[in-house]
């Protein structure tokens, strides 16, 4: 059980259906920080909002004392580095450098690929399929000989790789393509189950709302 | 047992001047080897496969690709009396937060001052503007963007200073007229060893944009 002491304010500016903002629920739970969530309607941003990430006006935004951090991969390290149970990141520097890399992986590249098949149909939404299936195929590889990318645990690059579990591989049904096959893909299959079996021991409420809204499909 | 460090780079990269810089504050001694980005080298696409791009830093047979993550694998490495970045969560935090912001938003609007034509660049250059004037207001009246010491951020940025003149001379306008305090900060860093080691001048960037263009095929 992680210290708190009462004078410990921290508070989440986020989005149920960003995977950046579940990111930090994620972190946050695995830390078992408390904390505040306060739900941001993105179409009308909130002044709070506006005033703590005046260069980009996004969440999420993590606020620790009154002191605003935003960048949601900024917002897991200083997460990992304020309460060091159950660390997130490894603490080898080439091992940090890798997580990094493939964290920024992730998010610029698999992420902004990913989502230009919305919108798309036919040759050119097979392009983008394509592409993004070249990315995931590195992703694929590095989990080769391992339970998570964190290795023998759940780590930085599996939280933001949530991104993958839990939305790309969602948004299958609503583009009506299987851009993550199991053939194709038998590790990130083996590794998103793993990731519900954690969801399930540990009871991670992130995890689990998501979880919930999973089990429908595919009994999975 | 001593360190093998290579750098897989390009001497006109902003982003390799990072990693230069950073490695030349620790003292850290290294194998500079130039690329040619037009003919990659197996060494290049075997160290970097998933991007194919410079810069690469090669530890002891090692990769470690992107050049931010590089400075932070430096400081972590080669902990010296003077980090590159703070150690209190909160300040390191913000000072990745404006590394970050660099890396999004610098290159690209920059690259349409010279690579572009017309509208185009005339928004590239008012985005860039904008963009420097940001970073202005967050380096204020300081010395450094960290505050007295050099590091981080300062690191992120002062690359670009070495392609001001290009930028002034293709986009037609001055960086010091719009940005003095910004300018300012730059001659203050170029005073320092590593970064005057590891920039290479204005005059030689300038002669190099149309020869760029030409391999990149733009008029």
């Amino acid at each position: 059980m992680a210290e708190r002491s009462d004078s410990e304010e921290v508070k989440l500016l986020g989005m149920w259906a960003s995977p950046f903002s579940r990111r930090i629920e994620i972190a946050l739970t695995l830390k078992d920080v408390s904390y505040e969530f306060s739900e941001e309607d993105i179409t009308n941003k909130s002044s709070l909002l506006l005033q703590l990430n005046p260069v980009y006006k996004m969440i999420p935004v993590l606020v620790h004392n009154g002191k605003p951090i935003s960048e949601s991969l900024l917002i897991l390290e200083y997460i990992d580095e304020t309460w060091r149970d159950n660390p997130i990141l490894p603490q080898d520097p080439y091992e940090r450098a890798m997580a990094r890399f493939w964290a920024k992986f992730v998010d610029e590249q698999i992420y902004v690929t990913a989502m230009k098949v919305v919108g798309k149909i036919g040759e050119e939404r097979d392009a983008v399929v394509e592409a993004t299936r070249d990315l995931l195929m590195f992703l694929e590889k590095e989990l080769v000989g391992k339970d998570f990318f964190g290795g023998r645990s759940l780590g930085f690059v599996d939280i933001v790789a949530t991104l993958v579990a839990f939305w790309l591989m969602r948004t299958e049904e609503i583009v009506g393509v299987k851009v993550v096959p199991v053939e194709k893909f038998p590790e990130i299959h083996r590794w998103r189950f793993e990731l519900f079996e954690v969801s399930i021991k540990t009871k991670t409420t992130s995890f689990w709302a998501v979880t919930e809204v999973l089990t429908g499909v595919n009994g999975c | 047992m001593a360190d093998e460090v290579l750098l897989l780079d390009f001497w006109p990269s902003m982003f390799g001047m990072r990693t230069r810089i950073a490695l030349e504050e620790k003292n850290v001694k290294f194998d500079y080897r130039e690329q040619d980005l037009w003919n990659k080298s197996p060494i290049l696409l075997e160290m970097n496969p998933v991007h194919k791009k410079i810069p690469v830093l090669i530890h002891n047979g090692k990769p470690v690709c992107e050049s931010l993550i590089q400075v932070e694998y430096i400081d972590e490495v080669w902990p010296s009396k003077t980090p590159l970045l703070p150690s209190d969560p909160y300040q390191r935090a913000h000072a990745k937060f404006w590394g970050d912001f660099i890396d999004k938003k610098v290159y690209a609007s920059a690259r349409l001052i010279w690579g572009a034509k017309g509208e185009e660049q005339e928004a590239g250059k008012k985005e860039f503007i904008e963009i420097l004037k940001t970073l202005e207001s967050e380096l204020g009246d300081k010395t450094y963007f960290g505050g007295e010491t050099f590091g981080y951020v300062d690191i992120a940025l002062i690359g670009f200073s070495s392609w001001f003149k290009a930028y002034e001379k293709f986009g037609d306008f001055s960086i010091e007229v719009e940005c003095p305090k910004l300018i300012a900060w730059a001659k203050r860093c170029v005073k320092r060893e590593s970064v005057a080691k590891s920039l290479p001048g204005s005059e030689k960037i300038t002669k190099f944009v149309p020869e760029l263009k030409k391999k990149l095929g733009i008029e």
